[in-house]
């Protein structure tokens, strides 16, 4: 959603293609709907976009995720990393909160690149009818803070792991 | 697998009703969202809900009132208020009518999720913790009777082993101490339980009045024999027969039961016929036996024909362990009877009833928390609620004789007993004569409307 560099899109649809073996492409950019900007908050409101994500899916995708370099929030949270739609087909992911420069620190390219990616699997996870996970290292633990999301490993936990791969299978078939 | 956690949330908002459904459902909780009280009303009985996220500011009934209603018919449902407009006055209000926080929307995700998941860890320990004391109760009972002290686990563990057989038992303990409740946990515990348990008070009768209660009596045996009366040992065939204060039996009517208990039959009195006798005895009594038998007042052979099995209760002094256990299976008791929900006793409460000696073992703490679940205004027994002499609210023992304090106690059991001088002088650990003998030292009055003295 608006402008995102082009390599951040090559290296995650990279890897995010290594992780879970489904082909994934990259689309053109959607514009931020306007309407979307809640001006008393100075945040996009991330469920307005969600809906503009799902009526551009393409046909044949299975899932689609969008990137936005906007801080989000749902109403009732002061902010939100991204939002999904339990067992539904649209995501969003904010790159804003995962740069370091958000919190008045020096940037850290390769640290962005974690967050982001485990940010858009577990959205992903989501996705594909994944709850929050209370295992902390699993990539669907809840991220409250950048630091949960740094305490994640990349992967999903066994349990989480499984039951994609099951959903993945089941959606291939 | 865990059970699942229903959360209700109410917000005439649907954005924000929609958003926080989702955001929590997310974290794998059950989630219903609804837009006003009346309709929250509706679902609250249909399901086990964990916790309730409820708007302030709402048209019709607002937040606090909602809560106000959801705690009348689910006092331990935990409700969270939130609001976007956030006074200190609506807060304390909140927090002083039941809410257990006070949140203001836009939440920080942090903040929200680890409130849930204290109060969702904080319900689980209280399920767990009420599991874990039914459990430990179960461990700590049998029938009626509680204890954890060694020597009652020791009696719990020789109950299960001698109760299916046919032995003779002799219970020996001070008056209070629970001889009857072990008897007829004895008797549940055999095979005998679908029988009567026939208990008969050796104390309260005198000899001819236990005979006839004892061997029944034929038709004219004696002036007012109007018709055969079968006696408690006919009674209790094929059940257990607890004869309670055995130590108290006239030497005469000692020798009867020894030849019945020998023979195992017995005729009713003015009767012919020898009937056989099927059922288990019991006995019990709060006397020193052997003293007695040394004095002359107990015979030596009944009490080797008794004494097959022994088992002598503690008194409470010696198993004070037991006292929250007991103080607790009296409060759950008198709660049923009473229809109360009193919920237990406070600290200082309990620091005095582990302090009392308790002459009167279980039977005087048992009276002793039914009289304060009875003036209690509270949902806990305070120390002034107990009647024991020091915490009765009277000015302390301090400058007192120990006869005032004795004639206190005295006067206090009495009342209890509504001066029925047996159970008084059971409860006291002492013979009616010496009961007697101290009424008239101190000069005691029976109020009117007390019992008859027995």
């Amino acid at each position: 959603m608006g402008a995102i560099d082009d390599d951040i899109l090559q290296w995650l649809r990279s890897d995010l293609h290594a992780y879970l073996d489904l082909p994934v492409k990259a689309m053109d950019s959607l514009a931020i709907p306007e309407a979307s900007f809640l001006k008393g908050r100075n945040q996009y409101h991330s469920t307005a976009i969600l809906k503009e994500i799902l009526a551009e899916v393409p046909p044949g995708a299975v899932k689609i995720l969008g990137l936005i370099d906007r801080d989000l929030c749902i109403p009732i949270l002061t902010f939100v990393f991204g939002e999904a739609q339990l067992g539904g087909t649209a995501s969003l992911v904010s790159l804003a909160r995962l740069r370091q420069e958000f919190y008045g620190l020096p940037p850290d390219p390769s640290l962005f690149r974690e967050r982001l990616y485990k940010e858009c699997l577990h959205e992903l996870g989501h996705n594909f009818g994944l709850i929050h996970c209370r295992t902390r290292e699993c990539v669907m633990y809840l991220s409250n803070t950048v630091t949960d999301v740094d305490r994640k490993e990349r992967t999903y936990c066994r349990d989480c792991d499984v039951t994609m791969l099951s959903k993945i299978e089941t959606g291939r078939s | 697998m865990e059970p699942k956690v229903n959360i209700l949330v109410v917000d005439d908002e649907e954005i924000v009703r929609d958003s926080l459904a989702s955001w929590l459902e997310e974290d794998g909780y059950e989630v219903e969202a609804v837009e006003n009280g009346m309709k929250a009303l509706e679902r609250l009985p249909l399901k086990e809900w964990s916790l309730a996220l409820v708007d302030l500011k709402m048209p019709g009934m607002d937040g606090i009132q909602l809560m106000e209603e959801i705690k009348k018919s689910r006092p331990d449902m935990t409700v969270i208020i939130m609001t976007a407009y956030a006074t200190v006055d609506t807060a304390v209000k909140a927090m002083k009518r039941g809410a257990y926080d006070y949140t203001v929307k836009p939440f920080n995700p942090e903040d929200l999720s680890m409130t849930i998941r204290k109060i969702l860890e904080h319900q689980k320990l209280v399920k767990e913790n009420i599991f874990l004391r039914k459990e430990l109760k179960k461990q700590y009972r049998l029938h009626d009777m509680i204890g954890k002290n060694k020597q009652m686990q020791d009696i719990f563990e020789l109950v299960k082993t001698v109760a299916p057989s046919n032995s003779i038992v002799l219970i020996q303990g001070e008056s209070g101490t629970g001889k009857e409740l072990l008897a007829r946990a004895i008797h549940d515990e055999s095979p005998r339980r679908e029988a009567p348990f026939i208990s008969v008070s050796c104390a309260a009768l005198t000899e001819s009045l236990l005979e006839s209660e004892l061997f029944g009596h034929e038709k004219g045996a004696f002036t007012g024999a109007d018709a055969i009366r079968r006696g408690k040992i006919e009674l209790a065939q094929d059940g257990t027969l607890f004869l309670d204060e055995i130590g108290d039996v006239s030497l005469k009517l000692q020798m009867d039961l020894l030849r019945v208990l020998e023979q195992r039959e017995f005729r009713r009195v003015g009767g012919h016929d020898l009937i056989p006798i099927n059922s288990r005895i019991i006995a019990a009594t709060n006397r020193d036996l052997k003293k007695a038998i040394a004095e002359g007042h107990f015979r030596e052979d009944l009490y080797y024909r008794l004494n097959v099995i022994s088992i002598h209760i503690p008194p409470l002094r010696e198993r004070k362990e037991d006292i929250p256990l007991l103080v607790d299976h009296f409060v759950d008791k008198f709660n049923m009877e009473m229809g109360k929900t009193i919920e237990g006793v406070n600290e200082g409460a309990m620091r005095l009833l582990l302090d009392f000696a308790w002459p009167g073992n279980a039977r005087e703490l048992r009276n002793v928390i039914e009289r304060a679940m009875v003036v209690t205004k509270g949902k806990t027994i305070l120390e002034s609620d107990l009647s024991l002499p020091a915490a009765a609210g009277r000015p302390g023992n301090h400058g007192k004789s120990l006869d005032d304090i004795e004639k206190e106690h005295i006067r206090l059991i009495l009342g209890e007993n509504r001066w029925n001088i047996i159970r008084s002088a059971q409860m006291l650990g002492i013979d009616r004569v010496t009961l007697y003998n101290k009424i008239k030292k101190y000069e005691l009055k029976k109020p009117l409307g007390a019992e008859k003295e027995v």
